[in-house]
């Protein structure tokens, strides 16, 4: 491709709760470091740094970036920031690949940071300004509802019952028992789903990933430089990424065709053909349990309304062919948001050197990919990574 | 990684941490307040809308009506070609029961937000409240008309449609 | 394709939202906590009365207001140190405005304040001077509010008065 070759050779991450007393500048520092002592670098070696951090409005600082940057080791330091919502975690980890691959720096520090705890009185209403003020807003829009009505249409057009669904919840929140970072980690049965407090029927408390706080770093290094900080690299082998329409009434949510334009020009750059075959574990972005199976099929890892089949088989176990969010996903670990895609890619990336301890995959995976979505419910982003 | 590592950064609070001030933090109230302009089309969405119009713009290129109102096509980016008046009916394309508001609040009596596909429109839709039924009664499918304010009451905005209620036809 | 000109400015409606309260009640407000430095820091203003930094040793500088971490070689910082609460006027400000542009009864003055030795500095308002008086390198000491009404946050310093 005419592109340098670049691997992830380190990473590092903060436990994800509910209200960390640390500041956002603290959770940063606290993983960017973690992530640099994991390679043996220190701060001198590192070219440039790139963060993701989702809302100025759960941490209620503008220009958040800015405020986070000497935490995240940017202290006079090529930096810039990355925002599409909750896909921001994986584009960040997309981001500091092309600052490489491109030729301009040799190793980059990629942060992904999120403290929504500082949002009161509750992080989904700092939503209330993302909606169109003149449309959407009157009505006293809810971030909920827009889940519901894509739960809603997803569910009913391949005809799926919700208690199938809840199995995702169930699957990840057990998953999430095995990760030492786990805010909610649970073992639950599709009952206490079922059971669970109607919020915007159909989504059901247990359906949604808590609010978090959180910080994840890792380090990117160029191929020569990787060899000799690592005999494990794991490179990034396909980067993708893309918007839909603003307007909610133009798109149908049955299925998120940006996801798939995302997957489809990661997947190109990694030269897949068949990612159901050739991608050994995937992490699809999951605040909510339905979307697991909605990004699932975005990523072109199953057909239209058959990742259900998928789930209910036992493919997407830990044990299966195909794992599906081994880590325990933002259901079982913690959603925060910006935190949580690069989270699933640390995943991937510690999956791949067989260094994930009890949540490790079995069978030497060699390719994983990673998923975030968000924004305004329509941004798709994806990694593919490999060995 | 997991294995080598045993203590994973971070310092959990609980909320009595908070409650017995155990943990020294700061209040802020922001008192940001914004006067928007609504812009060419939205102006003339929601002029109509005070007179119990609904009106869209249509791209010839592309030909698809655009809603609610806008005076450039995002997908071939160039202006419209002309506007184009809808009716006040649609079919439910997807909706919610929502039972706790934008805050995460309960509330006692639940909303039915919904994706209603306007008649004339080929399919666009646009978010509104469903209301007249019961709740569990509302499908994917179902046909609803706009229940619109007296006319005295419209003030140029998407709640001069009260909500929309089950269209009974022949 | 004709577009609709408005010809009186009466028509013209502007929407009105924002982040502000409602009824007595705020739609959204922050709530932060001060950090594992800050936690620190600002106890010993309100219990001592005292300023307090982290050193770095390996780059030799003394951070006010503290960090857990320093910016420059990234290590984690453990060495707390004792800040004297006088120092100087590095630079100032009179504002005569508040933030919605109405005109305030006295200006109010407003100065960066370093500290001999340390790296980084307090702002905070300037008392018992008038705008005119002040200068660079003014030497200046913290008047701290009486113990029972500090709260453990910047405003229970009063303000910096000239020595």
């Amino acid at each position: 491709m005419g592109m340098r070759r670049v691997a992830i050779v380190g990473a590092g991450m903060t436990k994800f709760m509910r209200r960390a007393q640390e500041t956002g500048k603290e959770l940063a520092w606290e993983a960017a470091k973690m992530a640099l002592d994991s390679c043996g670098l220190t701060l001198k070696d590192v070219d440039c740094v790139v963060m993701g951090t989702a809302p100025d409005a759960f941490d209620m600082i503008h220009m958040k970036a800015e405020y986070l940057s000497d935490g995240a080791g940017a202290w006079r330091k090529p930096y810039v920031r990355g925002f599409l919502g909750g896909g921001t975690g994986v584009f960040t980890a997309c981001h500091a690949w092309y600052h490489i691959a491109s030729g301009l720096f040799d190793v980059c520090l990629a942060v992904a940071e999120e403290k929504m705890s500082s949002c009161m009185p509750h992080p989904q209403g700092a939503f209330f300004t993302c909606w169109d003020q003149f449309t959407e807003s009157p009505l006293g829009t809810s971030l909920l509802w827009f889940f519901a009505w894509e739960m809603n249409r997803y569910m009913t057009i391949h005809g799926i019952s919700e208690r199938d669904i809840a199995l995702v919840s169930v699957k990840n929140k057990k998953n999430a028992l095995d990760h030492p970072c786990a805010q909610v980690a649970a073992d639950i049965t599709v009952d206490d789903v079922m059971n669970s407090e109607v919020m915007a029927w159909p989504v059901k408390r247990l359906d949604v990933s808590p609010t978090s706080d959180g910080a994840v770093a890792l380090v990117y290094a160029a191929e020569e430089v990787a060899k000799r900080i690592t005999d494990k690299p794991v490179w990034v082998e396909g980067v993708g990424w893309c918007l839909d329409t603003m307007y909610i009434g133009q798109r149908d949510l049955y299925y998120p065709k940006y996801v798939e334009y995302a997957a489809r020009m990661a997947y190109r750059m990694a030269g897949i053909k068949e990612p159901d075959k050739e991608i050994d574990i995937a992490e699809p972005y999951d605040p909510f349990d339905y979307k697991e199976l909605h990004n699932a099929e975005g990523l072109l890892l199953c057909g239209k309304g058959e990742a259900i089949k998928l789930l209910l088989d036992g493919v997407t176990q830990r044990t299966g062919r195909q794992p599906w969010c081994p880590s325990g996903g933002a259901l079982g670990v913690g959603n925060a948001i910006a935190a949580t895609g690069l989270m699933k890619v640390a995943e991937i990336f510690w999956q791949l050197r067989g260094e994930a301890g009890k949540r490790q995959v079995p069978g030497k995976p060699r390719r994983g990919v990673a998923q975030a979505w968000g924004d305004e419910m329509q941004v798709g982003t994806v990694i593919v990574l490999g060995t | 990684m997991s294995e080598k590592i045993k203590v994973w950064p971070g310092t959990p609070l609980t909320d009595e941490d908070f409650a017995e001030k155990r943990i020294l933090y700061t209040v802020w109230e922001p008192n940001l307040k914004y006067a928007w302009d609504t812009g060419i089309g939205y102006g003339r969405y929601f002029a109509e809308l005070k007179k119990g119009k609904i009106i869209g713009t249509r791209c010839n290129k592309c030909r698809r009506v655009l809603l609610p109102a806008r005076v450039f096509c995002e997908w071939c980016f160039r202006t419209v070609d002309e506007w184009v008046y809808l009716k006040d009916t649609g079919t439910v394309n997807t909706f919610s029961i929502a039972y706790t508001d934008w805050k995460a609040d309960r509330i006692k009596e639940p909303q039915i937000p919904a994706l209603i596909e306007i008649d004339g429109s080929d399919g666009v839709a646009i978010m509104h409240l469903i209301g007249e039924v019961d709740p569990q009664k509302v499908k994917i499918g179902m046909r609803v008309k706009a229940v619109w304010k007296p006319e005295e009451e419209r003030e140029g905005a998407i709640t001069d449609i009260k909500y929309w209620k089950p269209l009974e036809e022949e | 394709m004709p577009v609709e000109k408005i010809t009186q400015v009466s028509q013209t409606k502007p929407w009105l939202g924002g982040l502000a309260p409602r009824a007595g009640e705020p739609l959204l407000y922050g709530l932060y906590t001060h950090g594992i430095a800050g936690e620190r820091f600002f106890r010993e203003i309100k219990d001592n009365g005292k300023f307090v930094g982290t050193r770095c040793p390996k780059c030799n500088l003394i951070y006010l207001p503290p960090r857990i971490y320093c910016e420059r070689c990234f290590n984690g910082l453990e060495e707390w140190v004792e800040i004297p609460n006088r120092g100087i006027v590095y630079t100032f400000t009179a504002a005569y405005v508040d933030l919605d542009d109405n005109r305030l009864e006295k200006p109010v003055i407003i100065a960066l304040i370093r500290f001999d030795g340390i790296h980084g500095g307090l702002i905070h308002k300037l008392g018992e001077v008038e705008p005119g008086k002040v200068n660079f390198g003014m030497k200046v000491e913290a008047v701290f509010k009486e113990k029972e009404k500090r709260e453990g946050n910047i405003l229970d310093i009063e303000y910096f008065r000239p020595i």
